[in-house]
């Protein structure tokens, strides 16, 4: 790849429906799934006539709380526009949208991709109503008809349209991973990209290395993960080199990813392209943001992902790893900052929640949040560990029964009388007994066999049934199997 | 003498003193629409049963309550068809629409539902509101009263001849160009364009959305302004309605208009106006004058370019509000079709109308790239300038007055095959909606047998004026008392 001559540009469109009670401009229901069919409906998103549309305030909100949260400018005056085309899950003819002054511009993404800083600009985020479904027998093709489901038709509908700044389909992939966990992250969207409340279209397109003129692009759609994302980008790349290589030429088109074969299908070129006759929606006046309303959005906002694991490195002291696995959502952000702020120390902290309590989550199909282990209780756990009061081995088993039946972890260590065992006495009755019994393991350690020593504190441990502290096991044993020069 | 000939207070006075039940009006209208109708065509359908049941509910609350109900309780109504009523057919006049039953009723009907009214069916209109003479209906033309050889004015031609012939007390029309004004002068009858954003036009199947207002149709200037009060005010289901009160259109209704000064724009009287529409305009300013009004010529310079700015923002909004009038949910759709490009285009052309389809045809057009500067933008900046002429005016004078047509009623066919000159029909009326001010038609007199109009214009918001010079006009002239032959005969 280092030799080709061509460079990658690639610019994201990613639609995003917001996370509002109501439809953008009546008062159906925003979260349709599941619904019959045309029962989320209403005259205004049925488009019958005479009907007319209300601006949904949350709708602008969340749109500015996004707007800011990706460093964009938020101009004073916007305005709804009519994108008028002909297609049965449009009901109204024409979808009100944003075109010439739209709720903000300007803004930039900052990523990761292999370890490298990426920042990928944001030409624009703008506020539009999504469309109907249409449900076919099988294929559209082979389909004898199409049943229209309204139920979504006017679910607000954010645009996020991004610079032509990314230069590889793994740029591509970073991106949108960043972008999904921004908009998960301030609430604005579920992030369900399978379901489609987050879509994702593409504008690729192939240049000469050193040129800045921006080769025929080709608009890919139908991608519906983070992987068929950064594939579709990489089988397009290589289409479009080979043509290239050949000294042919591309058609600028509209291409849809085919998950089954693997491929990119041609859909429309850019003679059937749409001609969309946009002028401001009349029906709407224009909308006045004042810079109180901005500021107060501003404020609003929680830390943002790449700050936090910044901060998380700083002053935790996390490798980069945790930080980043720990500010992947805010409820594991703040579920860590809870233990931590009651006494267990942050490297602790983190090993057990990323470690133990993730998996016990993961294998019951829960979030730290949703589990039976409170903050609470989990610090009360730690602290016994960090204190020694508790080993690692029985805060660990009484973690996965406490994980399954809601009880509290340190309190079945209590009643159950499992704390540590750190009394030297009664560590030494144990250590003698397992040096009587494992003679040759002693032998074997005296004549410099290390691992030898493990078979001995294993035997301790399991006299005390995990309780006695390892730490004092280890220093008896060797006090009491003095080694030549040791 | 017929009810239905009786101003609405006099009528209100005897249904509350229990002279009169709604029931007998009602009974009455439906008998004179039976009897007339056939000759005029005001009516797309009657609704009988649920008008004798909205009567019969009237009657019951004027009986319980004869002090507390309003004033239009148990007064026959009727709509123009771009309205919605609910559990009616609306077709707004076009085919495409034929059959459809909205589930939900405009805003200016549920007002007046609630008032008591009694709905008496749907009134003609031109398709879609588009058209200056009635013609323009897919299923009747509606002629005028006075004449049935000539055109009732449109589009709101049903709603002008019903309140003419007296087949319903008040009807509701709208008016985008000047279809509520334009019928009223050429039926003899008063008209309301109210200030665009005075009155809610949720449900009221959209023309042209920036230029649209819902306004009545009565035979005097109290009727009109009782209605205007009743279904004017903020709607929260339409974001473009204005949050202003609504006071003094009753108020001042009587106060005469000594003092006021009135401005006659130089450009409206230089459009070709027929001699005697001349004769009976300069006998209007005669009256106004006498009656203490001072009046002045006033200049509204971007008049002969408001017509163009008119039939390029008009027809764009057309083409986009039209869209929805695709076949999937409405019309006869179009079942033989093997593609949907296919479906759309045959059930559009055999939806709409000649007239429909141009507009369509020339919004898509000025919409188009390559075309949006020079047409849409381009006339916007016109529509700004019309609007300005019209503050310079009114800080000089408080309403503006002119005949509301240059001629009087046309005869039918006379201007089908000439759109241009169908378009110039409104010459007079459209820069006030393009500007978006209020303004009223009142008659003023006859030429030739036939109804003239005296338009009054007043500021944005400033109904109040308009209502008070037309009233006093009223009252001096009298000629709201002449009935068209045909409705005096059936009485």
């Amino acid at each position: 790849m280092a030799s080709s001559p061509w460079e990658v540009v690639i610019g994201l469109e990613v639609h995003a429906q917001l996370l509002t009670k109501s439809k953008m401009f009546c008062s159906c229901r925003a979260q349709y799934l599941g619904l019959p069919p045309n029962s989320n409906t209403c005259p205004v998103c049925l488009g019958l006539p005479g009907a007319l549309p209300v601006i949904n305030a949350e709708g602008v909100r969340l749109t500015l709380r996004t707007a800011l949260a990706l460093n964009c400018e938020i101009p004073e005056f916007t305005k709804f526009d009519r994108k008028n085309y002909f297609y049965p899950d449009l009901p109204k003819g024409y979808q009100i949208s944003q075109y010439d002054l739209p709720l903000s511009r300007n803004g930039w993404l900052e990523f990761e991709v292999e370890g490298r800083k990426v920042r990928g600009g944001i030409t624009r985020v703008h506020l539009e109503e999504d469309t109907g479904t249409l449900h076919h027998s099988g294929e559209i093709q082979s389909s004898t008809f199409s049943l229209v489901d309204l139920n979504r038709a006017g679910v607000p509908l954010m645009e996020i349209v991004g610079e032509p700044d990314l230069r590889t389909p793994a740029e591509a992939r970073g991106y949108l991973v960043a972008l999904r966990q921004l908009l998960t992250y301030i609430g604005v969207n579920d992030g369900n990209m399978e379901e489609g409340s987050l879509r994702c279209d593409a504008n690729i397109s192939l240049r000469p290395v050193g040129t800045e003129a921006l080769g025929v692009k080709v608009e890919v759609k139908n991608m519906n993960s983070f992987r068929s994302v950064q594939r579709a980008l990489e089988h397009e790349l290589g289409r479009q080199r080979e043509v290239l290589d050949e000294g042919g030429r591309l058609p600028q088109e509209t291409r849809g990813w085919s998950e089954l074969e693997q491929r990119t299908v041609s859909q429309r070129s850019k003679e059937e392209a749409q001609e969309y006759r946009y002028f401001p929606e009349p029906d709407l006046p224009p909308l006045l943001i004042s810079r109180a309303h901005v500021d107060e959005i501003r404020a609003d906002l929680p830390e943002l992902p790449t700050a936090r694991r910044a901060r998380f490195q700083s002053q935790y002291g996390l490798p980069e790893e945790q930080a980043l696995l720990l500010t992947g959502r805010p409820a594991d952000s703040s579920y860590f900052e809870e233990v931590v702020a009651r006494g267990v120390t942050p490297q602790l902290a983190a090993n057990w929640q990323l470690g133990d309590l993730q998996g016990l989550c993961n294998g019951a199909n829960l979030e730290v949040e949703t589990c039976k282990i409170s903050p609470v209780a989990f610090s009360d756990l730690l602290r016994m560990v960090q204190s020694q009061e508790a080993t690692a081995k029985v805060a660990k088993e009484v973690l996965g029964r406490a994980f399954a039946s809601g009880e509290e972890p340190a309190q079945l260590i209590h009643q159950e009388g499992l704390g540590q065992v750190s009394d030297a006495k009664e560590i030494t009755v144990m250590v003698e007994r397992a040096l009587e019994q494992n003679r040759q393991a002693a032998a074997d350690y005296k004549a410099g066999q290390d691992r030898a020593l493990d078979r001995l504190v294993g035997a301790v441990m399991a006299m005390s049934k995990g309780r006695a502290n390892a730490a004092m096991v280890n220093q008896l044993l060797r006090e009491r199997l003095p080694r030549a020069g040791g | 003498m017929s009810l239905l000939e009786e101003p609405i207070r006099e009528l209100g006075r005897r249904l509350r003193d229990g002279e009169i039940s709604a029931l007998e009006l009602t009974e009455e209208a439906l008998t004179r629409i039976e009897q007339l109708d056939g000759k005029l065509g005001a009516f797309l359908r009657t609704t009988p049963e649920s008008a004798r049941a909205a009567a019969m509910a009237a009657d019951q609350r004027l009986r319980q309550d004869p002090a507390g109900s309003p004033i239009l309780c148990g007064i026959p109504v009727a709509y123009k068809d771009v309205l919605c009523t609910a559990g009616v057919e609306t077709t707004a006049g076009s085919q495409i629409l034929r059959g459809f039953v909205p589930p939900y009723s405009a805003t200016v009907v549920d007002r007046l539902s609630a008032l008591g009214v009694v709905p008496l069916g749907k009134l003609n209109c031109d398709e879609f509101a588009m058209g200056s003479s009635n013609e323009n209906s897919a299923y009747q033309a509606t002629v005028n009263p006075w004449d049935q050889e000539r055109v009732a004015g449109g589009s709101s031609g049903g709603s002008a001849v019903a309140a003419a012939a007296r087949l319903a007390c008040v009807t509701l029309g709208s008016d985008t160009g000047g279809s509520v004004r334009l019928p009223a002068s050429f039926s003899g009858v008063v008209g309301v364009k109210p200030t665009y954003g005075r009155v809610s036009r949720y449900g009221l199947i959209a023309f042209a959305s920036s230029l649209d207002q819902v306004g009545p149709l009565a035979k005097t200037v109290e009727d009109a302004a009782l209605v205007m009060t009743a279904i004017a005010g903020h709607d929260a289901r339409d974001s473009t309605s204005v949050a202003a009160p609504v006071d003094g259109f009753l108020g001042d209704l009587r106060s005469g208009v000594r003092g006021l000064r009135l401005g006659i724009p130089r450009e409206y009287l230089e459009v070709g106006l027929d001699a005697q529409v001349r004769a009976v305009f300069e006998e209007s300013v005669r009256t106004l004058e006498a009656l203490g009004a001072t009046t002045q010529e006033i200049t509204l310079p971007t008049t002969e370019y408001a017509l163009s700015a008119y039939y390029v923002i008009a027809p764009a909004e057309v083409s986009s509000n039209l869209a929805r009038m695709d076949g999937v949910r409405f019309g006869p759709g179009a079942p033989d079709a093997t593609t949907l490009r296919q479906a759309y285009e045959e059930a559009r052309h055999r939806g709409f109308g000649e007239e429909v389809r141009r507009r369509v045809t020339l919004g898509t057009y000025a919409l188009s790239s390559g075309y949006y500067d020079a047409y849409y933008l381009q006339a916007q900046k016109v529509r700004t300038l019309v609007a300005q002429d019209f503050d310079r005016a009114f800080a000089e004078v408080d309403a503006i007055i002119s005949p509301t047509a240059p001629t009087t009623a046309f005869r039918l066919g006379e201007r089908t095959d000439d759109p241009l000159a169908m378009y110039a029909t409104d010459i007079l009326t459209l820069p006030a909606n393009l500007a978006g001010i209020s303004g009223i038609s009142v008659p003023a007199g006859f030429a030739a047998g036939l109804p003239v109009g005296l338009q009054v214009l007043g500021p944005y918001l400033g109904e109040a004026t308009c209502f008070r010079v037309a009233q006093s006009f009223e009252d001096a002239v009298g000629v709201w008392r002449h009935m068209p032959p045909l409705a005096v005969a059936a009485s």
